[in-house]
């Protein structure tokens, strides 16, 4: 069985950080064609600001997850700002007793994260929001692993889904939050938060991959 | 962009800034969040407390209605984006005076998350958060859908009644429900000339053709129900009145406080000619006007444009309106 050391893994949150701000500009680009444009700007700041309080603190993974969970909440505002940062917190909660994670532990982190969303937001999968990233991409870590996959396969149909998720957008109507008003007008652009949420997934796989270790 | 801005990723900053210099007689910054504004003499004991939060842009709205008989403490959020869950927690931190807190804003997706979250933090500290949120918007979903239209300039007659109720010394309950009857009486429109740009994106985010105008635009430029040529000022108001009175269907000898405010970039005597014709309107259904508000009193950065809000008054309405207010957007 894999799993990989919580300590000394709060590296992963910078390199999602970076992730994140690498892609200012596209993600601004593709929220400005339904949204107001500043979806990248504030994603940018939110995990910028936690990667300098991360950088040479040697955290654990679950300690990076809660800093940068805080800091989107109490410090970004914006439909992002709490949805995220619940997730992330949420992440943080799950994990932050154990040692080593598994791919038990894994996806229990990832539905409590989703859990925590739900809670406070109403959206369903469909409505083009982040959901529809998350929950697929869910599905298809749980089934990988329901099927006898190793963590690391698991983690590569995560990625997967999660790609796929962003790109059913595409063909979706908005039903919530600002883009809900142009209808279909909305049709044919890639939700931006959808899109961001395949950015974090994909790069969470890719920091946890690499230190995956047999138990 | 021709701009008086000194770096677009700080224009909230430098705009409170500035804010409560120019007003230090009426209101504060609180001391534990920059992005929280309070009315000087807030927290008053045994008051409830009135509280409001949003995306910068709108000036005066928010910040411009705290003070004296208005709202206790105001969130900030970036421009056009919502206050965070901790400001709404701080902004109620600041107003409550023992007797509970009521939160009173626009229905849009990130205020709605973020005020969520903040009652349940404030809940944890044992301060009791109520909410009302407004929804005025008439082209913003069907009369049969009314929980779903966004809350724009009724707002600040919703500000008004609910926060001058709570003066009047009224339990947390009373002040909720006076709020939600005054939205619950307002309905507005926007109609849209040009469009406006985020400092930080450096660009228009829609566009409004010129010799066109957008029925409906919503105050961050969500688009209206329909884009037309632009007619004269007469046209216009004749059909932002129609619009706003057949989604309300006030009885003849109904009362009624107006408010005609600019989006930003159109002038005063625009909203005086769109006024003279508005007046007949509503006087030809019948309607009586107690009160009128002209001005930039909820505006969307440089929008051209201007909306239209009708609250239809009962005896308790008039009496909160005509309360005095001491604050910066009513003075």
């Amino acid at each position: 069985m894999q799993q990989f050391q919580n300590a000394k893994s709060g590296e992963i949150v910078l390199s999602l950080a970076d992730r994140i701000i690498e892609n200012r500009a596209y993600l601004s680009e593709i929220d400005g064609k339904i949204g107001d444009g500043d979806h990248g700007v504030n994603m940018a700041k939110g995990f910028g600001m936690a990667a300098e309080r991360i950088k040479g603190t040697d955290m654990s993974l679950a300690e990076a997850l809660d800093t940068l969970g805080t800091v989107l909440m109490t410090e970004i505002g914006g439909s992002m700002g709490p949805l995220y940062g619940v997730m992330f917190t949420q992440f943080a909660e799950t994990i932050e007793k154990s040692d080593a994670i598994d791919a038990t532990a894994f996806s229990t982190m990832l539905h409590n994260g989703l859990d925590g969303i739900q809670a406070i937001g109403s959206a369903k999968v469909g409505d083009k929001t982040l959901l529809d990233t998350l929950v697929p991409a869910i599905t298809a870590f749980d089934t990988a692993i329901g099927s006898g996959k190793s963590f690391g396969e698991a983690l590569q149909a995560l990625v997967a889904a999660a790609e796929a998720g962003r790109d059913s957008t595409r063909d979706l109507v908005a039903k919530i939050g600002r883009a809900s008003r142009l209808g279909e007008r909305s049709l044919g652009v890639l939700d931006a938060g959808a899109t961001s949420c395949a950015l974090i997934l994909t790069s969470l796989a890719e920091g946890v991959e690499p230190r995956l270790q047999s138990a | 962009m021709q701009r008086f801005i000194n770096n677009p990723d700080e224009v909230v900053e430098d705009t409170v800034k500035g804010f409560v210099k120019a007003h230090a007689d009426i209101v504060r910054l609180s001391a534990q969040n920059p992005r929280v504004i309070a009315a000087r003499h807030t927290p008053v004991n045994g008051k409830v407390g009135v509280i409001t939060g949003g995306g910068s842009g709108h000036e005066p709205a928010f910040i411009g209605y705290t003070g004296r008989n208005m709202l206790d403490a105001v969130a900030v959020g970036e421009l056009f984006s919502s206050p965070t869950a901790k400001s709404f927690l701080d902004a109620a931190r600041e107003a409550n005076g023992g007797k509970g807190v009521v939160c009173l804003y626009g229905n849009y997706a990130g205020d709605n998350m973020n005020v969520k979250m903040a009652i349940k933090l404030a809940a944890k500290e044992g301060i009791e958060i109520t909410t009302v949120v407004a929804n005025d918007d008439v082209c913003s979903a069907g009369p049969e859908e009314r929980e779903k239209r966004r809350g724009v300039a009724g707002e600040i007659f919703m500000w008004k009644c609910g926060a001058a109720k709570a003066a009047e010394g009224a339990s947390l309950e009373e002040v909720r429900a006076t709020a939600q009857k005054a939205i619950d009486n307002c309905r507005s429109i926007g109609v849209g000339l040009g469009p406006c740009t985020l400092p930080s994106v450096g660009h228009p985010n829609f566009t409004i053709e010129p010799g066109t105008m957008e029925v409906g635009i919503g105050h961050h430029g969500e688009p209206g129900v329909r884009v037309e040529p632009l007619r004269s000022a007469r046209d216009v108001a004749e059909e932002m009145a129609k619009i706003v009175l057949d989604d309300h269907q006030l009885a003849a000898g109904s009362e009624v406080a107006v408010i005609v405010s600019g989006l930003g970039a159109t002038p005063l005597n625009e909203l005086y000619i769109l006024h003279d014709t508005i007046e007949s309107e509503i006087a030809g259904r019948g309607l009586t006007i107690y009160r009128v508000y002209i001005g930039n009193y909820f505006t969307s950065l440089e929008m051209v444009g201007a909306t239209l809000t009708v609250m239809a008054l009962d005896d308790e309405l008039k009496r909160l309106l005509d309360v005095d207010v001491q604050c910066p957007a009513m003075l």
